[in-house]
């Protein structure tokens, strides 16, 4: 549960709280036409009064995962300079081997709704992002909110895959804090990737451990039936064997939530890398810009004195077709200046908007370090007191089986 | 020592002293008792009658209290190198106050093929009574070393329960094979005079190996027949139970081995984070050497215990078997007899003697049985409270590691 302040056309100011708070499964027909099986989100909205606490149902509506995907590349496309918050993950990965890969899963939905649901609270809470009319629609209007955002024509605005590529590759000066982040997020995204991986096969193994217990609850039973003075001992100690066994379900529980929190840092190593990417973009519109203003510049100056420096189409077919009329010249370099005057405007703005761009990106990259520190940090202790209840746990088993062999 | 071998019975008969058996003049039934000061009876009263069969049980409880008088140790194990082969040798150290011993104290060095013609011996000459296993003379996992301290310090554990089950049993404490092998300083010129020493019903016992068929055994052999047989079958389950968990312990393990690591990597890729990420690191470190002991500490400790009580019953039933041997040849020779006909059907007196011997295998047998049984119970609340408490040192150790790293955790670090 979050509080925020959130305005809708300026004029009311709530504080409302977010959960999704059911998840159900649903038939339904697709595009086209076909028929398919989906889970469908309940995301309740509650207005909190001031002065006594009290909340009010204010909106509740059903959403699917697509609506979310639709929502957060709204969210990329209008604001490349925030670090979006992340969706939990599509289909399961880094499973261990009970877990099931399935999306139908009951366990695996569980997760996901409520991966959903801080989603919601993580854009709910930041400032910038929780002014925004789509995601206030998203909450609030059921019908018609799919066309809303697609009216909006944000998918035409995003930039292309190819176009980021290439600006990667070619951009000569970027500002040397986003190099070092996006060389950050890559290892961030490896570091963790492996992480998850091999917390997996330790969960496995781990299970496997526990389990083969059990088998000693069987044997010792079996055994007590034999034996005079020892049974009872046995037989009491071989419950406690089960017990253990039957404890590491839980134990492994537990410890997907804290799986599932390394996860969102793992996504979120991909939201800090689009805005690196933004960057890149903006920053090799900028060179490519002044590039061509400066060939303008140089076109104009060569036109002018008459020097022919650079190679030029127009001064090949001049050669070849004859010279121009200073007329034509003339008209010629006054479509430069004309040019070179609109470049030179584009380029201050596109100059302003760069450095904007940066200015504002890094304010909420110093937000998310500080958030992610925090997150991170409170994962590890919840991860450490895991791994003490565990301990307690086990003490606690072998202790009673001690006192039971104690007795035999 | 000369023994005088015309009690059918091998039992304590043998081998007296005062101090023991003054004792048993309190307990009833005492009379029919052979008493002390080397006198061998008339060959009158057997000595395998239910009273004895008592004393000999209340004597077991004394030797388990104050009146010991025979301590025996296995330590300090040495390699020695020659020529011809690479061996271990181990020290026995003896301290006995018993009449049979020369000197109160012994300290002589044996190795393996020592302990391997001792049993040997025993088996020979006390063939009515339960010897305890050796440990296994070829390891069978193939690769392990010989020489490792683990495998040499599991042996000398084995070896030194070996001896120390001999030191407790009435009889075989007194055999004259087990007290050359504590205190012969040259034990293979024993081994060569070895030949004479063999007994007669040693001998007889040998001998009925083979050709009579039982027909029934007695209930109660039965009984401890089925028993081991279920007992043995449970072992053999909690063996391979114990030797799976292991497994699955390493494996859990080398994962484990991998994974503390990784947060040492994504420490340094951090500022703030970094401690915490070191510290949760090195946790998970510290969690794993105490679990490489606790796996070092189970197939030490408790897997060759189990193995050996799995050897332990097997050499019962085998004793059973020789039991059966000697009723068999018992109804045998009886059936024979009854076959003859004549007049005044007159048990001979081998027919007699062969009574005799299965009355007092019966009984030793009996005896030995009750005495395994409670030792078993000793050891197995032995073992398996072992188990447990390793498994809670391993526990302890853990949480003590996790425990420790909550205040790092916690800690706000100084903006930098």
């Amino acid at each position: 549960m979050n509080f925020l302040h959130m305005t809708e056309n300026n004029f009311s100011l709530k504080k409302i709280e977010i959960s999704v708070s059911e998840a159900e499964k649903r038939t339904g027909r697709n595009a086209m036409n076909m028929q398919e099986t989906y889970t469908a989100y309940l995301i309740e909205t509650r207005s909190v009064e001031h002065s006594d606490g009290q909340s009010v149902l204010t909106d509740s509506l059903w959403r699917r995962y697509s609506e979310f995907e639709l929502l957060r590349n709204y969210l990329l496309v209008y604001y490349p300079h925030i670090v979006v918050p992340p969706l939990p993950e599509k289909r399961a990965e880094f499973v261990w081997h009970k877990l099931s890969a399935d999306n139908m899963d009951p366990d695996f939905v569980e997760r996901r709704r409520i991966g959903l649901e801080n989603f919601l609270l993580r854009v709910a809470s930041h400032p910038i992002l929780c002014r925004d009319k789509i995601f206030y629609l998203f909450l609030t209007q059921e019908g018609n909110w799919k066309e809303t955002v697609n009216e909006t024509g944000f998918q035409l605005k995003a930039d292309s895959r190819l176009k980021a590529l290439n600006a990667t590759f070619r951009v000569k000066n970027p500002d040397k804090r986003f190099i070092e982040l996006k060389h950050y997020s890559d290892e961030l995204q490896s570091v963790i990737s492996h992480l998850l991986r091999v917390r997996a096969r330790v969960a496995d193994r781990l299970y496997g451990v526990y389990k083969v217990h059990g088998n000693y609850g069987r044997v010792f039973s079996e055994w007590s039936a034999i034996e005079k003075e020892m049974g009872d001992g046995l037989q009491s100690a071989g419950h406690h064997m089960d017990v253990y066994a039957a404890s590491i379900d839980d134990i492994l529980e537990d410890e997907e939530h804290y799986a599932d929190q390394l996860k969102e840092y793992l996504f979120y190593a991909e939201a800090l890398r689009a805005v690196c990417r933004k960057h890149e973009l903006t920053q090799y519109d900028l060179e490519t810009a002044a590039q061509d203003l400066a060939a303008k510049k140089q076109q104009c100056e060569e036109l002018a004195t008459g020097t022919v420096r650079t190679f030029s189409l127009k001064g090949m077919t001049t050669k070849l077709f004859g010279q121009e009329t200073p007329e034509q010249r003339e008209a010629r370099i006054k479509m430069l200046e004309e040019q070179i005057k609109e470049g030179e405007q584009q380029l201050k703005s596109k100059n302003l908007e760069g450095r904007e761009f940066v200015k504002n990106a890094w304010a909420d990259i110093e937000r998310f370090k500080e958030q992610k520190n925090h997150d991170l940090k409170e994962a590890l202790i919840s991860y450490a007191v895991m791994q003490i209840s565990m301990c307690k746990k086990g003490i606690q088993v072998w202790t009673n089986a001690k006192e039971c062999f104690s007795k035999m | 020592m000369e023994i005088e071998r015309d009690p059918p019975c091998p039992g304590p008969v043998r081998v007296m002293s005062v101090g023991v058996w003054g004792l048993d003049l309190e307990q009833p039934g005492s009379q029919d008792l052979i008493l002390p000061n080397g006198g061998t009876p008339a060959g009158t009263a057997s000595p395998a009658s239910s009273s004895s069969l008592l004393n000999r049980l209340q004597l077991d409880d004394d030797m388990d209290g104050e009146t010991r008088d025979l301590f025996v140790t296995v330590d300090d194990p040495k390699k020695h190198v020659c020529t011809m082969e690479t061996y271990i040798t181990y020290r026995i150290t003896t301290k006995s106050t018993r009449v049979e011993f020369d000197l109160p104290e012994y300290s002589v060095r044996r190795r393996y093929q020592d302990f391997d013609w001792l049993r040997n011996k025993l088996e020979e000459s006390q063939p009515t009574h339960l010897i305890p296993p050796l440990p296994e003379k070829f390891v069978v996992k193939g690769v392990v070393d010989r020489f490792s301290e683990e495998f040499v310090e599991t042996r000398r554990k084995a070896l030194d329960k070996f001896l120390k089950r001999i030191t407790d049993h009435p009889v075989l404490s007194f055999n004259e094979h087990f007290n050359v092998f504590l205190t012969a300083k040259d034990l293979n010129a024993h081994k060569k005079q070895g030949m004479a020493l063999l007994t007669r019903v040693g001998e007889s016992v040998k001998h009925v190996a083979g050709g009579y068929k039982l027909r029934n055994r007695p209930l109660e052999f039965a009984a401890i027949g089925e028993y081991l047989d279920t007992f043995a079958l449970k072992l053999g389950t909690i063996d391979r139970i114990a030797q799976r968990i292991i497994k699955e312990e390493i494996e859990y393990l080398v994962e484990l081995r991998e994974y503390g690591p990784v947060y040492s990597t994504w420490s340094a890729l951090e500022a703030e984070l970094a401690e915490p990420l070191e510290g949760v690191s090195a946790c998970i470190g510290n969690c794993s050497t105490a679990l490489e002991e606790l796996t070092d500490d189970m197939t030490e400790d408790f897997l060759p215990v189990l193995r050996e009580y799995i050897l332990y019953s097997d050499s019962m039933k085998s004793v059973l078997k020789k039991r059966d041997q000697v009723q068999a040849e018992y109804e045998a020779k009886l059936e024979a007899v009854a076959l003859r006909k004549e007049e005044r059907p007159k048990v001979p007196a081998d027919v007699e003697k062969c009574q005799d011997r299965m009355e007092c295998f019966n009984a030793d047998l009996k005896a030995d049985m009750e005495r395994w049984q409670n030792n078993k119970r000793q050891d197995f609340r032995q073992l398996l409270m072992g188990m447990a408490d390793k498994n809670i040192q391993y526990y302890e150790k853990c949480l003590l590691a996790w425990e420790s790293i909550i205040p790092l955790l916690q800690e706000k670090q100084e903006a930098k």
